[in-house]
C-alpha cells in the first residue's frame, strides 16, 4: 500500500525530534505505528522460537495461508478474521502432524508435506478469488499488506492476540526452548515434546493470522524472522537475543513506516529492504568477527597473556 | 549372577572403591530373566544384570544386538515382554529425576546459536514450565562445567565448538540434577582417540567424584578398559555379564555365539575380537570388536 506522501508537507526535516512529530500527526499513523510495533513485538518472540527451531519455512507457509483464509472468507461470506484463522489453524495442523513422533527423524518428509500446503493453500486461494464474483479492491493489500485505516479497534483485537501469545510463551518458554535445541533429552526429562510442536505451531498460526490482515502475508513472515536470525547472530545469550530481535523488529518497523510516509513507496518493501540490509550487515560481521584467521589471533593473545 | 555383583561382595579387584557405596544403596540397574521384544521380534532373553550403585559397567557387542535396546527398557520406554527390571531400586521410568542420560551421538550444528552454560542450566531447569527466570542455577552448572573442564568455552555458542568440547558440555548437562545414574549411549562414538581416553577418563573420575554409576554402550571397549568393574556382552539374543577380563575371552564369548571367536591382545593390553558372526571385525583401532 501507499502513504499518501502528499500528506507529508515537506519532506522530512532530518531533525528527529520534529519528523517524529510530524509522523505523529494524523490518527492513522498513531494507529499504524501502535499495530505495527505490536506486531513486530509478537512476530519477534514468536519468530525467534521459529528460526531457533528451523522451521522458517512452516512460518512461511502459514504466512501465506492468510490468502486462501482472506479470499476463502470473503467468497463464502464470513468474516475475513474468520478466514485467517481457519486457514492458518488448519495449516498448522496439517504440518504438525505431518512432523511424525519425533521431529528431527523425518526432516525431509515434513518439509515435503509443508511446501505441498503451502502450493494448496496459494492455489485455494487463487481459486476463490477467481470464484468471487463481485469486484475485490486492493487484492494485492492481502499479500503486501496495508497500514492506511487501521481502527483502533484492530490495534486493540492485535494487543490481545499479542497477549495471549506472549503469556504462552512465557509459560511453556523454557520447555519449548528445550525440546527445540535438544529434543530427545528433553523427552527423557518429561517434556511433552510433540505436544508442544504441535502447540508452537498453532501459536504461530494464530500470531500470522492476527497479524497478516494488517502486514499482509509477506511482511508478517519479514518480521517474523529476519529480526530473531539478526539477533541470533550477534550473540548467543538468549535473554539478550530475544531483547534484541523485539528491538530490531520494532526500529525496522518504525523506519520502514517513516520512510514510506516521506517517501511515496510501499511500506513492505521499505520494512523488508531494512530487515534484509540489517541482516546482511551483522552476517558480514558474524562471519568476520568468527574468522579463523581472526580466532586463531585472539586465542594466541589470549594464550600470550596468560 | 546377582551375588557376584553386590558392592559389598566385591571389596577388592575391580569393584574396590574410593568411595563406597552405602551396604543397602539399592542396586543401580537389576534385570532379572528379562526378554525384550520389538513387535513380534525377540531382541534378546534370559537376561540376568545387576549393577551396584556406583560401578562403572559398559554393554557390548555387534549392531543390532540389542544394545540400544537395555536402554530403552531401562528408560522405561520399552516394557519387558518376561522377567523384571528395577533401575536405583525402582520400575523403569519411575526414577527419571535421578538418572542422567545421553542419548547417541547428538551434533550441534554452527547454525545453533545457544550457549553451551545455557543448555547444561536445561538440564536442571529446561522441563519447568513458567516464566524463564533463572532460579540459583547458576551455580551449581558452573561446578558441573568446572569438573567436566569446560569452563573455557561454555559461553560459546555450542554450535562453534568441536566434538569433543560438545560432548564435555552434554556430559556436564546430564550431571547436572546430581543424578545416581549416568547412562550414555555410544559417547565415545565419532570422537577421534585422544578425546574417546580422555572422555573415558572424565567419566571415571565423575563416577570416583560423585559416587554415581555409569552405564554406557560402547562400540570399542579398549579407551574404557582399565576403568570397567563390569561389562554386559550381547550376542545372538543372549547376554554375559561379569568383569571385562572374564567376559571378553575366546571361551565366554565362543559360547556365547556358539561359534568360534578369537580374543587377540595387543602388547599395549588392547583387546581384539575376531570372528563374530554379525559384524566382520575391523582391523583399524577404533572400530575394533572388544
Amino acid at each position: 500500500m501507499l502513504i499518501p506522501s502528499v500528506l507529508a508537507e515537506a519532506g522530512p526535516s532530518l531533525d528527529l525530534i520534529s519528523d517524529l512529530r510530524q509522523l505523529t500527526t494524523y490518527p492513522f499513523m498513531v494507529n499504524a505505528l501502535a499495530a505495527g510495533s505490536i506486531v513486530a513485538l509478537m512476530a519477534g518472540v514468536v519468530g525467534w522460537f521459529m528460526v531457533l527451531r528451523r522451521q522458517s519455512f512452516a512460518g512461511h507457509t502459514l504466512s501465506v495461508m492468510a490468502f486462501p483464509g482472506a479470499t476463502g472468507a470473503l467468497l463464502v461470506g464470513l468474516s475475513a478474521p474468520t478466514g485467517y484463522f481457519f486457514f492458518c489453524g488448519t495449516a498448522a495442523l496439517l504440518i504438525g502432524g505431518a512432523e511424525g513422533p519425533d521431529r528431527r527423524r523425518n526432516p525431509a518428509q515434513a518439509s515435503a508435506v509443508t511446501g505441498t500446503v503451502q502450493a494448496f493453500g496459494l492455489a485455494c486461494g487463487f481459486l476463490f478469488l477467481s470464484l468471487y464474483q463481485g469486484v475485490l479492491a486492493n487484492y494485492e493489500t492481502l499479500l503486501f499488506g496495508t497500514f492506511l485505516g487501521i481502527t483502533h479497534e484492530q490495534v486493540l483485537t492485535l494487543a490481545i492476540v499479542a497477549a495471549v501469545t506472549l503469556a504462552c510463551l512465557a509459560i511453556a518458554g523454557r520447555p519449548l526452548l528445550f525440546a527445540s535445541v535438544d529434543e530427545g533429552v528433553a523427552r527423557a526429562h518429561g517434556v511433552p515434546t510433540r505436544a508442544l510442536a504441535m502447540g508452537f505451531l498453532l501459536l504461530l498460526g494464530l500470531a500470522v493470522a492476527a497479524t497478516a490482515q494488517i502486514t499482509g502475508a509477506l511482511l508478517v513472515f519479514a518480521l517474523l524472522v529476519a529480526p530473531a536470525a539478526t539477533a541470533q547472530l550477534i550473540t548467543p545469550r538468549i535473554g539478550l537475543s530475544l531483547v534484541l530481535t523485539v528491538a530490531i523488529g520494532i526500529s525496522i518497523t518504525w523506519v520502514g513506516l517513516g520512510l514510506a510516509y516521506f517517501y511515496n513507496y510501499p511500506v513492505g518493501f521499505y520494512i523488508t529492504s531494512v530487515a534484509f540490509v540489517v541482516y546482511v550487515v551483522v552476517r558480514v560481521g558474524r562471519s568476520a568477527v568468527d574468522s579463523p584467521t581472526l580466532l586463531h589471533r585472539r586465542a594466541q593473545a589470549a594464550h600470550a597473556g596468560a | 549372577m546377582s551375588a557376584l555383583s553386590t558392592a559389598e561382595q566385591t571389596p577388592g579387584g575391580a569393584g574396590a572403591r574410593e568411595k563406597i557405596a552405602p551396604a543397602r544403596a539399592p542396586l543401580a540397574v537389576q534385570l532379572v530373566d528379562a526378554e525384550a521384544r520389538i513387535g513380534e521380534h525377540v531382541i534378546w532373553s534370559e537376561v540376568n544384570i545387576s549393577i551396584a550403585a556406583g560401578e562403572f559397567a559398559a554393554i557390548l557387542g555387534p549392531n543390532g544386538s540389542g544394545k540400544t535396546t537395555l536402554l530403552r527398557v531401562l528408560l522405561g520406554e520399552l516394557a519387558l515382554a518376561r522377567g523384571t527390571a528395577s533401575v536405583l531400586g525402582r520400575p523403569p521410568g519411575d526414577s527419571t529425576g535421578q538418572i542422567g542420560y545421553l542419548p547417541q551421538r547428538r551434533h550441534f550444528d554452527a547454525g545453533t546459536r545457544i550457549r553451551g552454560v545455557d543448555l547444561v542450566g536445561l538440564g536442571l531447569d529446561g522441563a519447568r514450565w513458567g516464566l524463564p527466570l533463572r532460579r540459583s542455577t547458576g551455580k551449581r552448572v558452573d561446578e558441573v562445567i568446572e569438573l567436566v573442564g569446560a569452563s573455557d568455552y561454555a559461553r560459546r555458542p555450542i554450535g562453534a565448538l568441536s566434538g569433543g568440547e560438545q560432548q564435555r558440555l552434554l556430559i556436564a548437562q546430564a550431571l547436572v540434577s546430581q543424578p545416581r545414574l549416568l547412562i550414555l549411549d555410544e559417547p565415545l562414538d565419532s570422537l577421534d582417540l585422544p578425546n574417546q581416553s580422555a572422555v573415558a577418563a572424565l567419566l571415571e573420575r565423575i563416577r570416583r567424584q560423585q559416587g554415581v554409576a555409569v552405564l554406557l554402550v560402547a562400540h570399542d571397549v579398549n579407551p574404557l578398559l582399565s576403568y570397567l568393574d563390569r561389562v554386559v556382552y550381547f550376542g545372538a539374543g543372549r547376554a554375559v555379564v561379569g568383569a571385562p577380563r572374564e567376559v571378553i575371552t575366546a571361551a565366554t564369548l565362543s559360547r556365547l555365539y556358539g561359534a568360534p571367536v578369537e580374543v587377540l591382545q595387543t602388547a599395549d593390553g588392547r583387546l581384539v575380537v575376531v570372528g563374530l558372526p554379525e559384524a566382520p571385525a575391523h582391523h583399524s583401532d577404533r572400530h575394533a570388536h572388544p
